[in-house]
């Protein structure tokens, strides 16, 4: 009963008792949530273009940043940086449609997918390689992104905002909502979706698939830039920043892969169920569970909706 | 319908012609040697047993396929190695054996894609929905509604297709194919799997986007009711050869064609 009681009872009376920490870890849980939905939709943008999971997306966080950083060092300007390596992912989309999707080409999946493990071991060798391997400081500064805290009074105590973590908010939902509306508003969304379903009808409709393919990598490439301008202000510019490619995992099992809002309303449960998991029922077993949480939820979703939220549910003749 | 790029073809002009076409995988040789030339304006049969190579010739004609030998010349242009997105844009247009849709797309995006190389304004504008691209949005909108008038699937207009019935699919693909406001159209087996009355549907259509658009069209046929009614010329390939050529007349007394079709009386 004890035990039902801590579970079950007694962390929803603590959120009652401090309405202010509750509403300070929500907020938390809101910013990464928003990151991993931006991370997420990465995914789900190349999963529906060419049907794989792009393993390598982790790591292109990581060389973004790296790329942004490492030319300021070089004594780049800031924005001129930030418009380089732009341009720098850019080449290297086109770089793997020429170089890895074009000779892949009607190769099953999982071809496929090994090609972007492959991918992810060359972006670490030649991030490394040019970059060194030593963690480096996100240029927040000389990018305007703020700095400091806002503490507001609220519901009887305070809730203290870091104006970084507003900013990488405000800037991943812009993100989000300009990738939602491109997905489902252009020609050239419609053009990825009809790709998505069938090449053969694509191409015969004078879709090319090497121009959707480079589109779709070099968005990728953005949003990993994003990702790891907010994600590495946040915290530091390493390779350990990868990571956040599997944190992507369950909110895609999550949200379904195919599907631009399951992307979104996902990121946000998964955010939020991590802070809120790890603050009030975390101490039950220690804390540390926020690392693993997100793959509990995930798994449990799997078991009622195997299809994801969102996710298309598949029903075949056999 | 848009003017027409390079010389002018005139109804009963040759706008397409294949020359001396063979088309091997590794030691299998699925055409040898094929020529034969498409008329404007008319409606072109080919036809042949199974595995005749006729489904390889279409694909060869809209790009899938780059013949190992030969060319194909399509609108006075001689073109060797043709990359599919450069037939669409030139005006040819086709349907599958085995209807290959958008199945998760409505009837409605499934035609607003078979217009994609038509629309030029900008993404930023698209997704803006703003100027120009609304007006474009609109106006191709517009082109699209006509078609699905045409072809009777106003009420299927916001369905995914891929929870339609077979036969209305292979109707989308038509109109998908039609979107593209195409000079060629190439129907691959257009009433395969369909009752008598979607067959006839079908034929009413054919025929009438051959008079009122004045599309040239080349198709694949098994029925070869429907093959002597409908078609002015019909090419037949036997093992990827061509056995014979000219009207439905003609090519229904060829000793060849009835060998190929009835097997041959060994004497």
């Amino acid at each position: 009963m004890d035990l039902l009681y801590k579970i079950f009872v007694d962390p929803f009376v603590q959120m009652g008792a401090a309405p202010d920490l509750l509403v300070q870890t929500v907020w938390e849980g809101l910013v990464a949530g928003v990151l991993y939905s931006l991370i997420a939709l990465g995914f789900v943008l190349i999963f529906t273009a060419s049907g794989v999971f792009n393993f390598a997306l982790g790591i292109m966080v990581v060389f973004a940043a790296l790329t942004l950083v490492g030319l300021t060092e070089k004594g780049v300007p800031a924005y001129l940086a930030l418009a380089l390596t732009v341009g720098v992912m850019f080449v290297l989309a086109v770089a793997i449609e020429r170089a890895v999707l074009r000779p892949l080409v009607n190769q099953p999946d999982i071809i496929l997918f090994m090609a972007t493990f492959g991918l992810t071991y060359f972006l670490i060798g030649l991030g490394e390689m040019i970059f060194g391997g030593s963690p480096k400081q996100m240029i927040t500064d000389q990018l305007g992104l703020p700095r400091g805290a806002v503490d507001i009074p609220m519901l009887g105590g305070m809730v203290s905002l870091q104006k970084i973590d507003i900013a990488a908010a405000v800037i991943a939902s812009l993100a989000v909502a300009s990738l939602a509306l491109f997905f489902q508003k252009t020609r050239i969304g419609r053009a990825l979706r009809a790709v998505a379903d069938s090449h053969k009808a694509a191409l015969s409709v004078g879709i090319s698939l090497n121009q959707i393919w480079i589109v779709v990598w070099f968005t990728a490439g953005i949003v990993a830039l994003v990702t790891g301008i907010m994600w590495g202000a946040r915290s530091e510019v390493s390779f350990a920043l990868e990571i956040i490619a599997l944190k992507a995992l369950p909110v895609l099992i999550l949200g379904g892969f195919t599907s631009v809002p399951g992307a979104i309303v996902g990121g946000l449960i998964i955010g939020i169920g991590e802070k809120l998991g790890e603050f009030y029922w975390g101490p039950l077993v220690g804390g540390g569970i926020e690392s693993w949480l997100a793959y509990f939820i995930a798994l449990g979703f799997l078991l009622v909706r195997p299809e994801g939220l969102f996710g298309d549910k598949l029903i075949e003749r056999i | 319908m848009r003017a027409p790029d390079g010389p002018l073809i005139v109804k009963g002009d040759v706008i397409l012609a294949a020359e001396n076409v063979s088309l091997g995988f590794g030691g299998v040789k699925a055409l040898t040697d094929v020529s034969f030339d498409i008329q404007k304006g008319e409606i072109r049969a080919i036809i042949g047993p199974n595995g005749a190579g006729k489904t390889s010739m279409l694909n060869c004609i809209n790009g899938f396929y780059h013949p190992t030998e030969g060319s194909i010349t399509f609108k006075g242009q001689r073109r060797p190695r043709m990359r599919p997105s450069e037939a669409a844009r030139g005006g040819i247009a086709r349907t599958f054996q085995n209807v290959a849709l958008f199945k998760g797309m409505t009837t409605l995006d499934n035609l607003m894609a078979g217009r994609s190389l038509k629309m030029s304004r900008g993404f930023v504008w698209q997704a803006l929905r703003f100027g120009p691209a609304m007006r474009e949005e609109v106006e191709h909108r517009k082109a699209v509604e006509e078609i699905i008038d045409f072809l009777e699937i106003q009420a299927i207009r916001r369905t995914p297709v891929g929870k339609l019935p077979y036969g209305l699919q292979k109707r989308v693909e038509l109109g998908r194919a039609l979107a593209m406001e195409p000079e060629v159209l190439l129907l691959d087996e257009p009433m395969a799997g369909m009752n008598l009355e979607e067959k006839e549907d079908m034929c009413r259509f054919i025929l009438d986007v051959n008079q009122q658009f004045g599309t040239t069209i080349a198709l694949i046929e098994h029925d070869m009711g429907v093959v002597m009614d409908l078609s002015d010329r019909v090419v037949v390939l036997e093992y990827g050869r061509k056995i014979a050529d000219g009207t439905p007349a003609e090519v229904k007394r060829d000793e060849r064609v009835i060998a190929a079709y009835l097997g041959q009386a060994h004497a």
